[in-house]
């Protein structure tokens, strides 16, 4: 942990390219966490009413399994009901 | 500074004598990492990079955890953590990482079914 972080311009142009691709991964991968998180803060929210026990109830697993697909549902609903109204408009 | 020193020997006898002591004239490919040192530069950089998205998830974790479970287990707050309060934090805290764990599941579970026949 003592050493420090190697600076990135020292890199030749090849290796710039792959760690710079790298680094992309890993923003992907933090933007999904950070969805994760999101998900996770709302659908404990919703499900987890009682005090917590030593585990999940059935229900509890399913409705925050439900939560995460029908927030996704909702926010392709709300996309395409905007798209609609805009197509409407258009039209009209 | 020993490597320093054993690898400036040789052009010790070319420095210019001026301002600078003459063991400072760096050579160029002295400077120039070798390919090893690349190499082993390239690992730390990633691993750093990884540490710090791993270190950031952590917190990011801990905090919601610790705001969650706060809410549902210390209702009102006495003048320390009562045993029951301390039941319900451990239990609270286990429940957050297993829903963090199902929605992490039904997360990515659907963006590969989204993948595979979109």
């Amino acid at each position: 942990m003592a050493e420090s972080v190697p600076n990135f311009n020292q890199f030749d142009d090849a290796t710039k390219k792959e760690l710079s691709a790298f680094v992309e991964n890993e923003q992907a991968q933090q933007r999904l966490n950070s969805s994760i998180h999101t998900f996770t803060d709302m659908c404990w929210d919703k499900c987890v009413t009682g005090l917590p026990s030593t585990s999940f109830s059935r229900s509890e697993t399913s409705c925050l399994s439900n939560c995460v697909n029908r927030f996704l549902d909702s926010s392709l609903f709300l996309v395409k009901k905007i798209e609609d109204q805009r197509e409407a408009a258009a039209r009209s | 500074m020993s490597f320093l020193g054993s690898s400036l020997g040789s052009s010790s006898g070319t420095a210019s004598p001026g301002f600078w002591p003459s063991h400072f004239q760096c050579s160029e490919d002295l400077l120039k990492p070798t390919l090893e040192d690349m190499q082993r530069n390239k690992e730390l950089f990633m691993a750093s990079v990884r540490n710090e998205m791993a270190l950031l998830n952590a917190q990011q974790l801990i905090n919601k955890c610790n705001e969650k479970c706060f809410q549902k287990c210390v209702t009102k707050p006495g003048t320390s953590l009562s045993g029951s309060e301390e039941t319900c934090l451990s239990r609270c805290i286990d429940r957050y990482l297993e829903a963090f764990n199902i929605v992490s599941r039904s997360y990515t579970d659907r963006l590969k079914e989204r993948q595979e026949r979109p």
